[in-house]
């Protein structure tokens, strides 16, 4: 993907959506970042079960791996929605692992990172968005409109108050897409800019090695710290989802 | 030369990345591209799949097993206390059965002992009372004799006494004189 256009880096072309699946995938607008979404559910789900068939009474490997999962979810919620927590559980755990796998795996190489594209991530948040609404006006009814306006506030300052506090609830679903959408993109560009130093600077040779070393070394470093920023939002935007039901549920 | 030639558009077209990503405009705000929304799509009815299996069948099958374990934790933990119990309440019988006996071995042993020594009283008592009456009756015989032995004294003195002063003197001594001389005499050793 580097080094395309003679010396210019082309890091924005791995975020090119393709039809997968050949003609039945082009018929039907399915593409790679579809197939890794497919991947990525696959691979929780195969967890939980297969990692589960034992039913064992002290757990194997993957058994414990699964349970670990589970009771790490469960206790997010727990921890954080409080008194009714155990409802949200499974879309908690599917929005967790589903983000987690899909930036794990974008890590791969030639794997197409399905978070790196806004319109997923704004989708996801807005999903979001909508549940923790939609759960609001049902625990609340109208009486959900009182979050808006926070006890103690003087009716003068009412109207200011009111506006920011829609704004701050409509953002969410900007900053909770964005965030990802940037963090994960900005990594991969990162990646795709070290690496592309290294070959344009190996193909140069002779002093210019040196350089590429260090920028290997560097692409190595940035792995790690990559793998960090893919479980972290991962779990940042599965505890904001948990702290926004939090509020839904008992209003602040 | 030809390395440098294309490593220095190479650094230059580093700085301007930014700027360039944002003005070539990138693949995820193409949305003239039907592929860019049409993953969304599909990737919802994935998300809904993922989320359908998840929640009625994966899921519950974790949560069924960690709830058998917690319950057999709970169970085994219930039985270890129950038996904990009865072990606690077996101890605490044994201990009162234990000071029980001791108690009684105790005032047993107390008894036969008052008895022993209320039998050893009584014995040594008659046997103390046997030996004093053996001793007085001794004694009494013992100074009877002694009184024998002293009058006898007096008469083997006085005859030796005439016996000797006849045979010096020649003459048989007055008695009454004599007597009275061997009286002193004894007298003065004191077996008067």
């Amino acid at each position: 993907m580097a080094a395309e256009g003679h010396s210019s880096i082309d890091a924005l072309g791995q975020f090119t959506l393709e039809p997968a699946l050949g003609a039945i995938g082009r018929s039907v607008n399915f593409t790679q970042a579809n197939t890794m979404m497919v991947v990525a559910s696959g691979l929780v789900l195969a967890l939980l079960v297969v990692g589960m068939r034992p039913r064992a009474m002290v757990p194997g490997r993957l058994q414990a791996a699964a349970e670990l999962a589970y009771e790490f979810v469960l206790g997010m919620c727990n921890d954080q929605i409080g008194h009714g927590g155990k409802k949200f559980f499974p879309v908690v755990f599917c929005l967790f692992f589903f983000i987690l796998f899909g930036n794990v795996l974008g890590l791969f190489p030639y794997f197409f990172t399905f978070t790196s594209h806004i319109a997923v991530t704004l989708a996801m948040s807005t999903f979001v968005f909508c549940l923790v609404t939609f759960v609001a006006l049902k625990e609340h009814g109208l009486h959900f409109f009182s979050y808006f306006l926070p006890k103690g506030i003087p009716m003068a300052m009412a109207p200011l108050v009111i506006l920011i506090e829609i704004i701050s609830y409509l953002s969410r679903i900007i900053s909770l897409s964005v965030r990802l959408f940037a963090n994960m993109m900005a990594g991969h560009i990162i990646l795709d800019v070290f690496a592309s130093f290294v070959v344009m600077l190996g193909l140069a040779g002779g002093i210019f090695l040196i350089p590429a070393g260090l920028s290997l070394v560097t692409n190595v470093a940035l792995f790690g710290l990559e793998l960090l920023v893919a479980t972290l939002q991962a779990y940042v935007f599965a505890i904001l989802t948990c702290i926004y039901l939090h509020d839904a549920v008992h209003l602040h | 030369m030809k390395p440098l030639r294309r490593v220095v558009p190479f650094a230059a077209s580093l700085l301007m990345l930014p700027v360039a990503a944002m003005a070539a405009g990138m693949p995820q705000m193409d949305f003239k591209n039907p592929l860019t929304t049409s993953q969304v799509v599909w990737g919802a009815i994935i998300f809904a799949v993922l989320y359908i299996v998840a929640s009625k069948f994966a899921l519950p099958k974790v949560g069924a097993v960690l709830e058998e374990r917690a319950a057999h934790i709970a169970n085994d933990l219930e039985a270890a206390q129950a038996s904990k119990l009865k072990a606690d309440a077996g101890m605490a019988e044994a201990t009162a059965a234990i000071a029980k006996a001791r108690a009684e071995a105790q005032s047993a042993i107390n008894a036969a002992l008052d008895a022993a020594k209320g039998a050893a009283a009584e014995q040594s008592a008659a046997l103390n009372a046997r030996l004093e009456k053996q001793l007085s009756d001794a004694e009494t015989q013992i100074a009877r004799a002694r009184t024998q032995a002293m009058s006898a004294l007096r008469e083997v003195a006085t005859e030796t006494a005439a016996t000797v002063v006849a045979r010096l003197t020649g003459q048989v001594p007055d008695p009454q004189r004599l007597s009275g001389a061997i009286g002193a005499a004894l007298a003065a050793r004191g077996v008067g």
